[in-house]
């Protein structure tokens, strides 16, 4: 035992580790956190699955239709994404950050950065694991067609469209308490995707819902997905807008996260 | 000595409206083995969350090895505990070690880690499965484990039973003969005394001492002896040998002293007509709040319903 001591505060170059190596660390310890409680990954493959199960497949006239059935996945795709990543980084940072390892772990020498990273890789992976079992139902029970280089996109859209619903769950999830988080991340949720035509289709919408969803990030993603899935034209503002909502969680991301300082007492 | 590792310069932190420290300036070399004292909500886990990174001070300055403590390179020395209770409980014991491991450039093998702190048998272990006392052993190993020169312990051995406490100590004193840095915080005075050579005593947001460890248990044997006397005798309490500090709470005043049979026996001898007497072992606080300030109006306000149990001398082992 005492043999080891010498060499303990020996002296060495004070550095950090390169921030990806720290990046690939936390990556593999939010993933490892995460399969743990795999009733966490179950509960969030489930709800957009069901919801094709229940809403599509019974519908002849989408069910039916190559078209229809391919706008109908993306648009459920669309609404596994958000919901993977306001619900793993809005209520998993919140939770975390009541635990009293947070502010132990923020004590450790790494910055924001890694940490953020392994959070948001990890959520990236739960969207993409979310839409297997949606595109698995729609290959089997709907005549969806598309080809392969439009199925591809559609998997390439995954984080693209995962990144500003992963800073606006991080925002949520510094910025508040585990409680109040979850009611918030719920509260934006199933308003947004339903606002943003992912539950019905925007043509379903009368005209005063229309405009007002073309302005929402969820509509934006929406029909953007449904472009790459679809190859039908969609409305050239989904991008700037969609850009903009994302320069806009950034900057509240951030700024929640400087002002966490784990658990207050007041 | 050379440049301090640790160092706080007129340090302020509030919490809303409460000051949790108040103007605090404290400077630790390289190699020091400082313990900081004072009873719950004094500021001693604030001071170890600003040295650490965590919170930022509303004013004055902060520097670890001579660098903000909110960059990640100031803390590439440093190793800190969590509380046992934090642990994720989905992690094994070998998982928790590594994750910690990971983020040091040489950090200890992970079998020397749990070895030190006879943990070895219970690496797959997931955390929410051990003992308090083995939660609380890995904690403190993980502070260890980045070989780092400034160790930060906040409570390390609160809770434990008397032989997981002493082995605790002994890994720890085994890792501070190699150089390293400490600071422990403590309401046991017995745990300072196996840990610190320097005593820093924290209350109500200020340093009240900073001595070495024998100067400040000297003063840690300070008694409370209470009387009730007619107020026009009071002024002759103050003249006693031997007494630090009068004071009245209530009906009944209250003299400090390193010796209270000295103070008994000159009350007899100067046929002082008191009556109610009755004599107390002094809080760490009571008797630093006596000493420190010259008035004791102020401070001892907040400290002044004194019949409150004494953490120090009572909860502590008795010495």
């Amino acid at each position: 035992m005492t043999a080891a001591t010498p060499s303990a505060p020996a002296t060495r170059a004070a550095g950090t580790r390169s921030w990806l190596a720290l990046a690939l660390l936390h990556t593999r310890f939010q993933l490892l956190e995460s399969v743990r409680v795999p009733i966490a990954v179950i509960g969030n493959l489930l709800f957009p699955s069901l919801a094709l199960l229940f809403f599509v497949v019974p519908q002849p006239a989408v069910a039916e239709h190559p078209l229809a059935s391919v706008a109908a996945v993306a648009q459920l795709g669309t609404f596994a994404v958000m919901s993977a990543c306001l619900f793993t980084l809005g209520a998993g940072v919140s939770e975390d950050r009541q635990l009293a390892f947070d502010p132990y772990v923020r004590t450790l020498p790494a910055g924001a950065g890694p940490r953020l990273a392994g959070r948001v890789v990890n959520a990236i992976v739960f969207c993409l694991g979310a839409q297997v079992p949606v595109v698995l139902i729609a290959v089997l029970l709907t005549a969806a067609s598309t080809s392969p280089a439009r199925f591809l996109g559609g998997i390439a859209m995954v984080p693209v469209v995962a990144v500003p619903f992963t800073l606006l769950g991080l925002a949520i999830g510094y910025a508040m308490s585990a409680k109040a988080a979850i009611a918030v991340v719920q509260a934006v949720l199933f308003p947004l995707a339903f606002a943003g035509g992912l539950f019905l289709p925007p043509e379903a919408f009368p005209s005063w819902l229309d405009a007002l969803s073309q302005a929402l990030p969820s509509r934006a993603a929406r029909d953007l997905v449904v472009q790459v899935t679809t190859g039908i034209e969609g409305s050239a503002w989904a991008l700037p807008v969609l850009l903009a909502w994302t320069a806009l969680f950034a900057a509240l991301a951030v700024l929640a996260y400087r002002r966490d300082e784990g658990r207050r007492f007041r | 000595m050379t440049a301090p590792v640790v160092e706080l310069d007129r340090v302020t932190r509030r919490y809303g409206e409460v000051v949790a420290l108040d103007d605090v300036s404290l400077s630790v070399g390289e190699g020091e083995l400082v313990g900081l004292l004072g009873p719950n909500g004094a500021g001693k886990s604030t001071l170890l969350s600003l040295v650490n990174g965590v919170r930022r001070p509303d004013a004055g300055t902060v520097r670890l090895m001579g660098r903000d403590p909110r960059e990640p390179a100031a803390r590439a020395g440093l190793g800190t505990t969590p509380q046992e209770t934090g642990l994720p409980a989905t992690l094994r014991v070998g998982e928790v070690v590594d994750l910690v491991a990971g983020h040091y450039a040489d950090p200890m093998p992970r079998g020397e880690v749990l070895e030190r702190f006879g943990l070895g048998d219970l690496a797959r272990r997931q955390t929410g499965g051990l003992s308090g006392g083995q939660r609380r052993r890995l904690a403190v190993a993980l502070s260890l484990v980045g070989r780092p020169r400034v160790v930060l312990l906040d409570e390390p051995t609160t809770g434990l039973d008397v032989d997981a406490r002493h082995t605790l100590w002994d890994a720890l004193r085994d890792y501070q003969s190699g150089g390293a840095t400490v600071i422990v915080t403590s309401h046991y005075l017995e745990e300072i005394e196996a840990l610190a050579r320097r005593v820093v005593v924290v209350g109500s947001g200020r340093v009240l001492a900073d001595d070495d460890l024998p100067a400040v248990l000297a003063m840690a044997a300070a008694r409370r002896v209470l009387v009730e006397v007619p107020e026009s005798e009071e002024a002759r309490l103050h003249a006693l040998p031997g007494v630090l500090d009068v004071r009245r709470e209530g009906r009944r005043t209250v003299l400090l002293a390193p010796d209270a049979d000295a103070v008994v026996r000159a009350l007899v001898r100067d046929d002082v007509p008191f009556r109610d007497l009755e004599v107390r072992g002094a809080s760490l606080e009571e008797a630093f709040l006596a000493l420190t300030s010259g008035t004791p109006g102020a401070p001892a306000a907040s400290g002044a319903p004194g019949a409150a149990p004494t953490p120090a001398t009572t909860d502590g082992e008795p010495r």
